[in-house]
C-alpha cells in the first residue's frame, strides 16, 4: 500500500464511506483543524468522488458526474487528506485496531463508519439476475444510473417498485429517458410515509396527469420473462391483475449498510442499524457511526439532514467540543416529477389532542393539512401537495413554537383570497433554522450580514446556507434582504448615481420607447452627465438593440478605450489587434498577410488561447493604416476588443479526424459569423467539438457544442478563467436548425435579463427556477418570448457590419486616431526592448538606465 | 506645430475646436507636454455655452500617456475623467485624484477662442 504513508507523529483518522454524510464529515474535520492531529484517511467504494445523491435523478436531465460532485475537486489534496477510492473495506479487526483493505492493513485510532445504506429488494420470484439485470434495477448510485440508461435504450416502459419519496424521483428518471413509467405500491397511497390519504390521492391525480402510471395496493408476486411478447417481462400482482413492461426498478425502501460493523460484533439494532449515543459513537468507543447505517434511540434517519448533524457532532467530538446529536426533524419539502410535496413535524397529527384545518382542491388535486395543539395555540405538523409556497412560513412555525395567529386556517388557505398571513424574517427568532443542512440559524446570517457580506453569494459562501439540498433558498433570500433593509443597508440595485434603475430595467425602457441615443435617455430618466459605469453599459444596450456602428458621433464618447479605438489599450497605453480568425481556420496566404503586417508595424506576436494570432504594441495612429492592410488581406475586426462574442473554438471534426461524427469547423463558421458583433453584457465564447473527446473544450465555454451520431449536444453557461464552471447539458440530438434556434434565444434572453458585466454562468446562478426555468423559456417557451427573440437576433444578424471596414470609409472617424491632434507622429514615452527576438515595452528599471545612457 | 499667436497676448493656439470630440478627450503637445483635452459642447449642465479643459495626459497610476482616452462625466457633481487603464478617477478642474487625493495631475489653462483651442 504505497500511498498509504503514515505520519507517526499523528494519529490515525478512518473514514470508511465517502457519501454525503461521510464527506460533510471531512469538510468539518479540515474546517475544525482536525488535520493538524490527525493523518484522515478516507474510503470509498464508489469510483466517483462524493456526489449530491439527493438531486440523482438530474443525472438523466443535464448534470454529469461532475456537476453532481460536492465540494471542491482538489479539497483532500490542499489538506493532506489522503483519500482512496473504489476500495472495498473487507474487514475490522478491533483486536488490534486495524482495517482490511484488499490492498493491505492501516491501524486506526479512531475510525468513523458513514456506509450508507443499502436498497432493499424484496424477495420477488423472478428471472435470474445474471441474465435479466433489467427485470431487477436498482436506484442509488451513479453507476446504477448509467445501468439503467443503458437498459432503457431499447426498452418502451418502465416499472418502478416503491411509490415512496425515492420510487419517485425513480419515475422521474426513467421519465426523463423517454420511457412510459409506472409505480407500484404495497401500500394503498403514494408516499405513506410523508402523507395521509387525501394527500396521497392529491398526488396521484397530478402525477397521473403527467402520464405517470399509479397501481397503490399492488403487491407484486412474480416477475415473468415474456420473450417474444410485446414487452419483456410481466408482473403478476396478488388477486390475478398483472403489468407488462421491458425493465423492474425496485425503490422498496432502504436498509442500513451495516455489515462490517456486524462482523466486528459492534451492537446492531434488531432490524439493522449501528447502534449510536448521543455522541455517536458505536458499542466500541473508538468508533462512530454516522448517516443512514447508524441507529439512534431506535430509529434510522433516511435524510441527508440529520447524517450531517452527526457528522457535526463527530468532528466536534474529535477536535473541540462535542454537540450531542439529539435527533432530528423529519420535515421534507420535495419537488417530485415536477409536482410539489412537503411533510412537516406531525404531520399525521398523532399528537394527543391535535386537530387539523383541512383545504381540499378537487378540481386542482391541491392538498393542504395544518395540525394544531388541543388548544389550537401552536402548530404541530402540515402536509402540502401541490404548492409549497407555504412551506416555508408553516415550518417556522412548528419548529419554533411561534404563537398561531387568530384563524389559524388562514396559513393554508389559498394566497389570493387577501393574502395569507406570511411570517415576515422579522418574526423569526434568532434560533430559528434556516439551513437545517447545514445549521444555519437567523441568528448566524445576521452575524455574517454584521461582518460584511454584502450579496447572497457571499453570504451563501461565509454561512453555507442553501448550499446542501437548496430547499431553503427562498427564505434565505427573504432574510437576508430584511436583515440588509433593516440595517439601512443600500438595496439599491440603481446602475449609477445617473440612472436609478437596474440595467434590466434600462435595457426594456430603450426598447420599448425606441430610444437610440444615451442623450435621450439621459434626458428621459437620468440625471447628470453620465459617467464611466452607465455610459459603456447604455452604448451596449444601445449596439445590441439598434446595432448602429460604435464609432458613430452620438455613440462614441459612451466607448471604454477599446471600443473606442477598436484594439486592445495594453498597459503602455498602445493596443493590440486581432483580427477575427473564425473557428481557428486560416488559409496560408492570410497567415502570411498577418506576418506580414506584423513585420511592418514590428509587432509582438502571440497566438491566443481562443485560436486567433494577437498582435501587440501598436500605437494609437497606427491602428488605421494596419487594418487597411488587414482588410485588404481579407481580414475583418475580431471584436477582441469588445463585450461580445470572441471567438468559436473548434477541432478540426470529421473532415479529418478519425473519430469525428460532425463537421465541427463549419458549424464553428456558422456561429461565429451568426453571432459576431452582438453586444452583450459581457463577452461570449463558444466552442464546437467535432466529437465526445471534446478537443474544444467546448464545456468550459458560455455555449458549448459537442457532435453526437444524431446530431449536436448544446451546453450552456460554462466558464473558464478565474471562476471555473462546467458548462450544463441543455439540449441532445438537435439537428442544426434547432440549435441555432435554442442560441439565437438563450442570448437574446441572456442580453435582456442579465446584469452589467454579469457572464452567463454566474447570470444562470442568479436565474431563479436555474437550469430548468432556462429551459422552459428557450425550449418550451413558456414566457411567449420565442419569436420576439429571435426576431431581434434576426436584426443584430441582418445589420452586421465590420466596425473598421465602416470605420475606414469615414475621414471624421479617422480623426480620432491621432495620438496627437496638433502633431503627427507617436507618444516619444513608448520605449520597447527586444526580448526572444520580439519586441516588448521597457520595464521602469530599464527606461531608467536608458536614461542614463543617454545622457 | 501651429504657434501663431492669438488675440490675446500670451496665449498660444494648441487646436481647432473642429479637432475636438464631443464629450471626449484628444491629447495635444504643448512644449513637451502632453496635454489632454476634454470638450462639452453645451458646458456641464448640458444647456449653457461651451467649455474646454486640459489635463496631463500621463496617468500616474499606470505610468502610460493614457489620461485623454478616458471616459468623461460627472461624480457627485464634480465633473471627472476615468483613467481607462486602472479606472481611478480625477476631476477635470484641479486633477485631484478621487481615490487618492494625495495624486494630482496637473491642469492647464486652456480656453475656446472663436474656432480655436488656446492655453494661456
Amino acid at each position: 500500500m504505497q500511498d498509504l504513508t503514515i505520519h507517526p507523529e499523528k494519529k490515525q483518522l478512518i473514514i470508511i464511506g465517502n457519501g454525503m454524510v461521510g464527506h460533510h464529515c471531512v469538510e468539518q474535520l479540515i474546517e475544525r483543524g482536525a488535520t493538524q492531529d490527525y493523518q484522515i484517511h478516507v474510503f470509498g467504494d464508489e469510483r466517483h468522488r462524493a456526489y449530491d445523491r439527493v438531486h440523482l435523478s438530474e443525472y438523466f436531465s443535464g448534470k454529469d458526474a461532475d456537476a453532481l460532485a460536492l465540494g471542491e475537486a482538489n479539497l483532500h489534496a490542499t489538506h493532506g487528506v489522503l483519500l482512496h477510492l473504489g476500495v472495498r473495506i473487507s474487514s475490522i479487526d478491533r483486536d488490534r485496531r486495524e482495517i482490511l483493505t484488499p490492498e493491505g492493513r492501516l491501524p486506526y485510532d479512531s475510525l468513523i463508519i458513514a456506509t450508507g445504506s443499502w436498497p432493499f429488494v424484496p424477495p420477488i420470484p423472478g428471472p435470474e439476475v445474471s441474465e435479466h439485470p433489467q427485470a431487477r434495477l436498482v436506484y442509488r448510485t451513479l453507476e446504477d444510473l448509467d445501468a439503467i440508461r443503458h437498459h432503457a435504450i431499447h426498452a418502451r416502459r418502465g416499472v418502478v417498485i416503491g411509490g415512496g419519496l425515492l420510487g419517485l424521483e425513480a419515475a422521474n428518471a426513467l421519465k426523463s429517458l423517454g420511457l412510459e413509467a409506472h409505480v407500484v405500491e404495497f401500500a394503498s397511497r403514494l408516499m405513506p410515509v410523508q402523507l395521509d390519504d387525501q394527500g396521497g390521492t392529491a398526488l396521484r391525480e397530478r402525477i397521473e396527469a403527467l402520464g405517470v402510471g399509479v397501481h397503490t395496493g399492488c403487491a407484486t408476486e412474480e416477475i415473468v420473462a415474456t420473450p417474444g411478447h410485446d414487452y419483456a417481462y410481466r408482473m403478476n400482482f396478488r388477486g390475478g391483475e398483472h403489468l407488462d413492461t421491458d425493465l423492474v426498478l425496485f425503490s422498496a425502501g432502504i436498509r442500513p449498510q451495516d455489515q462490517l460493523a456486524r462482523d466486528a460484533g459492534l451492537e446492531i439494532g434488531e432490524r439493522g442499524g449501528i447502534v449510536i449515543d448521543e455522541t455517536c459513537r458505536t458499542s466500541d468507543p473508538e468508533i462512530f457511526a454516522i448517516g443512514e447505517c447508524a441507529l439512534w434511540n431506535g430509529k434510522t434517519f433516511g435524510l441527508v439532514a440529520p447524517g450531517y448533524t452527526m457528522a457535526r457532532t463527530v468532528a466536534g467530538c474529535l477536535t473541540d467540543v462535542c454537540e450531542p446529536f439529539s435527533g432530528a426533524d423529519m420535515s421534507t419539502k420535495l419537488k417530485l416529477l415536477g409536482v410539489d410535496v412537503g411533510s412537516i413535524g406531525d404531520a399525521f397529527g398523532t399528537t394527543e389532542g391535535a386537530k387539523s384545518y383541512r383545504w381540499i382542491d378537487e378540481a386542482g388535486s391541491g392538498y393542504r393539512r395544518l395540525v394544531v395543539s388541543s388548544d389550537g395555540k401552536k402548530a404541530l405538523g402540515a402536509i402540502l401537495v401541490g404548492d409549497n409556497s407555504y412551506y416555508d412560513t408553516l415550518l417556522q412555525y412548528v419548529q419554533n413554537g411561534i404563537d398561531l395567529p387568530k384563524d389559524p386556517a388562514a396559513l393554508i388557505l389559498p394566497q389570493s383570497e387577501g393574502g395569507a398571513p406570511t411570517l415576515g424574517a422579522d418574526a423569526l427568532p434568532d434560533t430559528a433554522m434556516v439551513c437545517s443542512c447545514h445549521n444555519v440559524t437567523k441568528g448566524a446570517i445576521c452575524k455574517a450580514v454584521d461582518d460584511g457580506c454584502a450579496d447572497i453569494a457571499a453570504l451563501k459562501i461565509e454561512t453555507k446556507a442553501s448550499t446542501g439540498c437548496g430547499g431553503c433558498a427562498a427564505l434565505l433570500k427573504q432574510v437576508f434582504e430584511h436583515e440588509l433593509e433593516s440595517r439601512g443597508m443600500d438595496v439599491d440595485k440603481s446602475l449609477c448615481e445617473h440612472f436609478h434603475y437596474t440595467r434590466q430595467e434600462l435595457y426594456a425602457m430603450v426598447r420599448v420607447e425606441g430610444i437610440t441615443s444615451f442623450d435621450e435617455l439621459l434626458e428621459k430618466h437620468g440625471h447628470g452627465l453620465g459617467c464611466d459605469i452607465c455610459k459603456p453599459t447604455i452604448g451596449s444596450i444601445l449596439a445590441t438593440c439598434w446595432n448602429q456602428p460604435i464609432m458613430d458621433p452620438q455613440n462614441v464618447a459612451l466607448q471604454d478605450t477599446n471600443d473606442t479605438f477598436m484594439a486592445n489599450m495594453q498597459k503602455n497605453g498602445t493596443y493590440s489587434v486581432m483580427p477575427r480568425i473564425a473557428g481557428g481556420e486560416i488559409t496560408p496566404d492570410k497567415l502570411v498577410a498577418l506576418g506580414q503586417v506584423a513585420q511592418k508595424y514590428d509587432l509582438y506576436t502571440k497566438i491566443t488561447g481562443g485560436q486567433r494570432i494577437d498582435l501587440f504594441g501598436a500605437e494609437l495612429h497606427e491602428l488605421p493604416d494596419i487594418w487597411e492592410e488587414l482588410i485588404n488581406a481579407g481580414f475583418e475586426t475580431g471584436h477582441a476588443y469588445g463585450k461580445s462574442l470572441r471567438t468559436v473554438k473548434s477541432c478540426v471534426g470529421n473532415t479529418w479526424c478519425r473519430y469525428g461524427v460532425q463537421d465541427s469547423v463549419a458549424m464553428a463558421l456558422e456561429l461565429e459569423h451568426r453571432y459576431k458583433g452582438l453586444r452583450t453584457p459581457h463577452k461570449v465564447k463558444m466552442g464546437v467539438s467535432g466529437c465526445t473527446r471534446e478537443c474544444a473544450e467546448a464545456q468550459g465555454k458560455d455555449i458549448g457544442v459537442i457532435a453526437t451520431e444524431a446530431g449536436w449536444n448544446l451546453y450552456v453557461c460554462g466558464n473558464g478563467g478565474m471562476r471555473p464552471r462546467h458548462a450544463e447539458l441543455f439540449a441532445t440530438d438537435i439537428d442544426s436548425a434547432t440549435l441555432i434556434r435554442y442560441v439565437d434565444r438563450f442570448l437574446m434572453f441572456y442580453v435582456r435579463t442579465a446584469d452589467k458585466l454579469q457572464r452567463t454562468s454566474v447570470w444562470r446562478e442568479s436565474l431563479e427556477g436555474g437550469l430548468d426555468f432556462l429551459k422552459e423559456v428557450i425550449i418550451d417557451d413558456s414566457l411567449g418570448l420565442g419569436d420576439e427573440l429571435e426576431r431581434q437576433m434576426h436584426h443584430v444578424v441582418d445589420t452586421y457590419e465590420c466596425e473598421w471596414a465602416n470605420a475606414l470609409k469615414d475621414p471624421e472617424k479617422l480623426k480620432r486616431f491621432r495620438t496627437f491632434v496638433n502633431e503627427h507622429g507617436g507618444d516619444p514615452d513608448i520605449v520597447n526592448i527586444t526580448e526572444r527576438d520580439q519586441p516588448r515595452p521597457a520595464r521602469t528599471n530599464e527606461l531608467q538606465s536608458l536614461a542614463v545612457e543617454i545622457r | 506645430m501651429s504657434t501663431a499667436t492669438a488675440a490675446k497676448n500670451t496665449a498660444q493656439v494648441l487646436c481647432g475646436v473642429h479637432d475636438l470630440v464631443d464629450y471626449s478627450g484628444v491629447v495635444a503637445l504643448h512644449d513637451g507636454r502632453q496635454i489632454a483635452l476634454f470638450y462639452l459642447p453645451h458646458g456641464r449642465d448640458r444647456h449653457s455655452a461651451p467649455e474646454v479643459f486640459g489635463i496631463d495626459n500621463h496617468d500616474p497610476f499606470s505610468n502610460a500617456n493614457v489620461i485623454g482616452r478616458g471616459i468623461i462625466g460627472d461624480k457627485a457633481g464634480e465633473l471627472v475623467v476615468a483613467s481607462p487603464i486602472y479606472k481611478q478617477h480625477f476631476r477635470l478642474t484641479d486633477g485631484v485624484c478621487l481615490e487618492d487625493s494625495d495624486v494630482r495631475l496637473a491642469t492647464f489653462d486652456v480656453r475656446l477662442e472663436g474656432e480655436c483651442v488656446v492655453i494661456v
